[in-house]
């Protein structure tokens, strides 16, 4: 193993939105180091700007101030290095299985076999191999967000972004699909920056957690889970898990609480 | 395991006095459910009866003699003139003529709104620029226009089909607009992070997922088109369905005017269940 790198950083990153001739601040001053490999969690309550940090990363929006690094390069615009994954799946109804993973190939210079080639690998690392040519209307929940984020790792990205990937999913679902990005993640050594609302989640998948507190989105806390690297599920409900859960949940709070009674103007 | 409670506690809410009672609600029957399936029988009763009810009546009508054949003709006189026309090829010649004017007509309105729409949909700024005149003009009825498409474009060929054209673009135009609008944009963000351009985002992201949609388009405004092609031949033409019924009208034949006006609504249906078929086809994807 090499030395630790830092794949993603943030400095000083803030985000101002202007709605009806009023600023609202969404994120302030946000800094933020992402080693090359690691497993990063976002958590924060709803309207602590979780998903305008990952959009700003993806390089869909641009910060009012500070500047975002991937691999010490400033990040201009969205690329395939950065790869997206949303709760919605945005996966391409129209086309297969198989021709939404090669979307991000299709518009590369390699040749047809190359292609084939790689999409088969990651079908197969996903299990989607079997339902390579189903549409996605006849996916579950559940496997049309393998297909996103298959799609977006046949691009190879540095980082893979995930909003609120298992949001939508039911519990069981859910935790099946947590089982598979950590085997995801280990398996193709790919840096996953993921936000989500789920504390549990967070603490079960990542090597670290970071909490935003809200109005304006700051860093609240950043905390580095000492949890073994090989979990199953059942290591929720060992003591060490349920003492960080609890740790993380009471941060959020904190910082939610500390803004919950102030009224946001409406976006 | 501690045993159940059997004192409830207090109802803390205010004595407010009892709400109205509503009686349970009744689903319907056969026919009054609403949303709700129907049997294959009755659903196949209905649709028999759709086009049974109207043809006997029809029928009957002109068995009893009490309407004038003048006013109502007979399905058998309809038949004999559809067929006389037939025969004389005069019906061919008039349907074609029909035709043509909407295929140039409305096919040039699909060549302009459809890029159009698709830009307006797409672009804030073509948006800015286009809607407020197409959507101020598409409100002028077409037929307005006729006297002074006459006076501009003489009384050839040109200003039927610049009628058509003029009644069916803007409203295309706007109604492709809304279907594009409709490509949620997440994904249209997801499309650049994967590295798409952005004419690589409007070619194969927003394209494809508009085209069941702008089909469907195409469809309602072909009918308006095809409803207003028989007007503006009623103005000035030699031939073309539009014309013969005015000629028919002339000499009262009005078994003329229904056989051209079966016609027109056959020609009509098969568009429309082609233009379908097209979509369904393209749009199997769609949930």
């Amino acid at each position: 193993m090499g030395a630790v790198t830092t794949a993603l950083e943030l400095a000083g990153v803030s985000k101002t939105f202007h709605r009806h001739g009023t600023a609202v601040s969404a994120l302030d001053g946000i800094d933020l180091r992402v080693d090359r490999g690691s497993f990063v969690c976002v958590v924060g309550a709803s309207g602590s700007g979780k998903s305008t940090l990952l959009s700003l990363i993806a390089g869909l929006s641009q910060p009012s101030r500070g500047e975002i690094r991937l691999d010490g390069k400033p990040v201009r615009g969205p690329g395939p290095d950065r790869g997206l994954v949303l709760q919605s799946g945005a996966v391409y109804p129209w086309r297969t299985v198989e021709r939404n993973v090669a979307f991000g190939l299709e518009l590369l210079r390699i040749d047809r076999r190359e292609r084939a080639r790689r999409v088969a690998w990651y079908l197969d690392e996903t299990a989607l191999t079997p339902l390579r040519s189903v549409l996605p209307r006849q996916l579950s929940g559940g496997q049309r967000q393998r297909v996103a984020i298959a799609r977006a790792l046949a691009c190879e990205p540095e980082v893979l972004l995930l909003d609120e990937p298992f949001g939508a999913l039911d519990v069981q679902t859910k935790e099946d699909m947590q089982i598979f990005i950590r085997r995801i993640w280990t398996e193709t050594a790919t840096t996953v920056l993921m936000v989500t609302h789920d504390v549990e989640e967070a603490v079960f998948l990542a090597q670290r957690v970071v909490v935003l507190a809200s109005d304006p989105g700051r860093l609240a806390a950043d905390v580095t889970l000492d949890l073994p690297e090989e979990r199953d599920l059942t290591i929720k409900r060992t003591p060490e898990f349920l003492a960080l859960r609890a740790q993380v949940e009471d941060l959020v709070r904190t910082f939610h609480r500390a803004t919950a009674q102030t009224v946001r103007p409406h976006i | 395991m501690r045993p159940v409670a059997t004192e409830s506690p207090p109802d803390a809410r205010p004595p407010f006095g009892p709400l109205p009672r509503r009686r349970t609600v009744r689903r319907g029957g056969a026919v009054s459910a609403i949303r709700t399936p129907l049997s294959r029988r009755v659903r196949t009763a209905l649709v028999l009866a759709s086009v049974a009810v109207p043809v006997v009546s029809w029928l009957v009508l002109g068995a009893s003699g009490s309407v004038d054949q003048r006013f109502l003709p007979t399905p058998a006189a309809v038949w004999a003139a559809g067929a006389d026309m037939v025969r004389s090829g005069q019906l061919f010649t008039d349907a074609w003529a029909t035709v043509q004017r909407v295929l140039y007509g409305y096919g040039l309105a699909i060549v302009v709104s459809v890029p159009l729409g698709i830009a307006m949909g797409t672009f804030a700024a073509a948006r800015s620029a286009l809607e407020p005149v197409s959507g101020l003009l598409r409100y002028l009825p077409a037929a307005a226009f006729t006297p002074l498409l006459l006076i501009w474009l003489g009384i050839g060929e040109a200003p039927k089909i610049a009628l058509i054209f003029i009644w069916t673009v803007f409203f295309n135009m706007l109604m492709v607009a809304d279907t594009v609008r409709q490509v949620p944009l997440d994904l249209v963000n997801v499309s650049y992070t994967l590295g798409a351009r952005r004419g690589e985002v409007l070619r194969k992201v927003i394209v494809p997922y508009a085209t069941p949609g702008i089909i469907d388009a195409a469809r309602v405004n072909f009918a308006a088109a095809w409803g207003l092609v028989v007007v503006a031949e009623l103005v000035n033409s030699q031939e073309g369905v539009g014309k013969r019924i005015l000629l028919a009208q002339r000499f009262t034949q009005t078994d003329k005017i229904f056989a051209v006006l079966v016609v027109i609504g056959l020609i009509g249906v098969s568009a429309d269940v082609l233009l379908s078929v097209a979509r369904d086809r393209v749009g199997r994807w769609a949930p």
